[in-house]
């Protein structure tokens, strides 16, 4: 008798939440997404065009020149002095006085996300996020085997009488939060922005609660024609953990990112830092430090913003012009993202294979969601094409919707109609 | 001209197909046996830098297309090498051609005395035009449940699915229809799947390689299940007497012979619970990933796969020298 072999020796020695790591038809489709005949709608890669390479390139070489021993040698776990320093100056910006020791370096914002989760999740807690959240967060969390129980929102983002249901049914239930992770500025995805009143109503909520504000803030600064908004940390900064970035205002590839917490919580995440990176790139710190004190940012920030702001428009003409009157979209005042509801019956993640021959890509709605909800909706990204691309790239999309719906109106929609959608606030038990 | 050396082999993947990173992957991993045989390899793939590439071969480069789906195993990339004089391994433009439809194929290979399921080919706007609240009841009884719905060209599984209930069956074709414009309907055949690849060797012989059976955690050997280690069990080879092994390999050489293929193949079978062998479908350009079928059946002969792949390579080169003769 031949044994069976599963080409994978270990395949009894990974831990429970690595079962969920299998290859997807999604993944697959993703690869032709790269494709430049393909029109990607779907990745939120900032657009480096507008960016002093020259510039850059100097402040790298000087960085080596003057400081190499210690660039390129270890550093500390918290992260540079001065870049914490100059970490606290940005975040004056949107009205956060903090201190440099308050402040937590790490390998882009995504790490901080995954400090917060190490020292606060245990199998099983809940964290309460936006519906939709973003993909990167929820698999995070997942990581840590959390539950997440959805918050329904607005076009003001998170609706405070909705996290006071979710608090309540999810208490009700027997589950334990452990804080509220949410993206008050130019949400990924949805592309909306947290209104001033209502962060106040929500600090007051989380405080009431007892439960933590996580405020991931990647986009803050890329408002069209705004000035920033009012972080919720600025206002309650013992009850809100800020993850701030430089992939968004500088260059994604220096992976620098930090979270500024309150003194305790500050502790445990140098801690678990140490622990798993033991320190944030010397090199990169100082190239981005030397960057941001002898460079005009501000201005570079601006240039992004102008940038970003002709695609966000060509982007919301053009899903004017071809997209069906049915569906509907964010019109987002900064960031990177569309949010599209399509028709009643439109699974956007059955349709993408059929995008995808047509040349065009987006991310199903499913991926922002930990709770099979969404599959009507789909994200758009207009930061990285040019604006023609973008607009090609909605007139191949609004082709596509239209051979789904005729599809779907041959085999009958087997999606969930508008009707008959569940409210988003459920007894976590169904959450799951 | 039969003195002509191999001097460098084109592996061709990726592409703009669905099965593009399946593709990059079998693509990656034919190289790097290649290389283990100190073959001077480039790997390349199928876009519009992809012709000048091919002009400026120099003699004695041989193409190794690990394509797969549309545009890789449809013939149309065969045709291009054919109008290059281009040797290239693998079958031609025509096989590939008949190979890869589906329905088309099926209706060869019954014709050579193989058992297929019957199917029924149905493109989206026949369900239009006739209403698909009629035509759904009417497949569900003639063909019956469980059935599998999948597109009627492509691989990986990519679209295809089990329908065990009527209420799974609108979705089953919507999602079969995401693929492709047609869409093959059959019975599900209950039984134990293998997968048989065939090799011809030098003196044009066919060899069988040991029988691969497949045992998916889930039941169907989905894409996940294809490409995830440790979702699926592979018995290789398979537990089978051997007069069901010699069934099935003579199935598998028929199969070849049948459509025309050259150089490999890997035909996909079902034994059915009375022992019956089913042909499902052929692949003219078999996955070659790290979890892919016809690898682990050559692991199991002992025989260096690299080696292989350079006697391939190398035939291919012969072939398109003793033919220009």
């Amino acid at each position: 008798m031949t044994t069976g072999s599963r080409l994978d020796s270990f395949v009894a020695r990974y831990a429970e939440r690595t079962k969920s790591m299998t290859a997807s038809e999604i993944r697959a489709l993703f690869a032709v997404a790269s494709r430049p005949e393909v029109v990607s709608l779907a990745g939120g890669m900032p657009n480096l065009t507008a960016l002093p390479m020259d510039v850059i390139s100097q402040i790298v070489a000087d960085v080596i020149n003057e400081n190499g021993q210690v660039a390129l040698q270890y550093g500390s776990g918290q992260g540079d002095a001065v870049l914490r320093e100059q970490i606290t100056e940005i975040m004056k910006l949107e009205g956060i006085d903090s201190h440099p020791d308050d402040v937590v370096v790490t390998t882009g914002s995504q790490q901080a996300l995954d400090l917060v989760a190490r020292i606060f999740l245990d199998p099983g807690d809940v964290v309460l996020a936006e519906a939709p959240s973003y993909v990167g967060a929820l698999g995070t969390f997942r990581q840590y085997q959390a539950r997440i129980v959805h918050v329904e929102m607005d076009d003001d983002g998170l609706i405070p009488e909705r996290l006071r249901e979710a608090i309540a049914h999810t208490r009700a239930q027997g589950g334990k939060i452990k804080f509220l992770y949410t993206i008050p500025n130019f949400h990924n995805p949805a592309g909306v922005s947290l209104s001033l009143e209502r962060r106040q109503e929500v600090l007051r909520i989380a405080r009431d609660a007892d439960i933590l504000i996580i405020e991931d803030n990647p986009y803050g600064l890329l408002g069209f024609n705004t000035e920033p908004t009012r972080a919720m940390r600025a206002d309650d900064p013992d009850n809100v953990v800020y993850l701030g970035s430089f992939s968004k205002t500088f260059a994604p590839g220096l992976r620098v990112g930090w979270a500024a917490a309150p003194h305790a919580v500050r502790e445990k995440l140098v801690l678990a830092s140490e622990s798993s990176i033991l320190c944030p790139s010397n090199f990169a710190q100082m190239a981005i430090s030397r960057y941001f004190a002898t460079q005009p940012w501000q201005d570079q920030v601006k240039s992004f913003q102008v940038l970003y702001q002709e695609r966000r428009d060509a982007m919301l003409e053009t899903l004017e012009q071809h997209f069906p009157a049915t569906a509907t979209w964010t019109k987002p005042g900064g960031g990177f993202y569309v949010w599209v509801t399509l028709p009643e019956g439109i699974d956007t993640k059955a349709m993408l294979p059929r995008a995808v021959t047509s040349r065009v890509a987006y991310v199903p709605g499913t991926a922002f969601f930990a709770d099979g909800f969404g599959s009507w909706s789909m994200r758009l990204s207009y930061c990285y094409p040019s604006p023609d691309r973008i607009r090609e790239g909605v007139r191949r999309l609004a082709g596509v919707i239209e051979e789904e719906m005729e599809l779907r109106a041959t085999f009958g929609s087997a999606a969930i109609p508008l009707s008959e959608r569940p409210q988003r606030i459920l007894p976590p038990s169904e959450l799951i | 001209m039969s003195e002509m050396k191999l001097s460098r082999v084109l592996v061709l993947s990726g592409g703009l197909s669905h099965e593009r990173d399946v593709s990059i992957r079998s693509g990656r991993r034919v190289a790097e046996a290649l290389r283990s045989q100190g073959v001077e390899v480039s790997e390349v793939d199928s876009d519009s830098s992809l012709l000048p590439t091919l002009s400026a071969l120099e003699p004695g480069s041989v193409i190794f297309p690990t394509l797969h789906g549309a545009a890789g195993e449809d013939g149309a990339i065969r045709d291009i090498f054919e109008m290059l004089e281009l040797p290239y391994v693998g079958s031609t433009a025509d096989a590939c051609r008949r190979s890869f439809d589906k329905p088309v194929a099926k209706g060869i290979v019954e014709s050579v005395g193989i058992r297929v399921p019957a199917s029924r080919v149905l493109p989206h706007s026949t369900f239009r035009e006739l209403g698909a609240q009629y035509l759904l009841p009417l497949i569900e009884k003639s063909v019956g449940l469980p059935l599998m719905v999948k597109p009627a060209k492509g691989g990986s599984a990519l679209g295809a699915s089990v329908v065990r209930s009527a209420a799974e069956l609108p979705e089953a074709m919507i999602s079969a229809f995401s693929y492709g414009s047609d869409v093959v309907i059959e019975p599900f055949i209950a039984g134990r799947e293998i997968a048989v690849s065939v090799i011809e060797e030098s003196d044009g012989t066919l060899t069988a390689l040991p029988i691969v059976e497949i045992v998916a955690d889930s039941g169907f050997y989905s894409y996940d299940a294809r490409y995830t280690a440790g979702l699926t069990e592979f018995f290789v080879p398979a537990n089978l007497d051997s007069i069901l092994s010699a069934r099935a390999a003579d199935v598998a050489k028929k199969v070849h012979m049948g459509l025309g293929l050259r150089d490999l193949s890997r035909s996909d079978l079902i034994i059915d619970n009375n022992g019956e062998v089913w042909f499902l479908e052929v692949n003219v350009a078999p996955g070659m990933t790290e979890t892919s079928l016809l690898p682990q059946s050559v692991a199991a002969t002992g025989r260096d796969i690299g080696a292989l792949y350079k006697e391939l390579a190398e035939r291919a080169l012969l072939r398109k020298y003793s033919t220009s003769q």
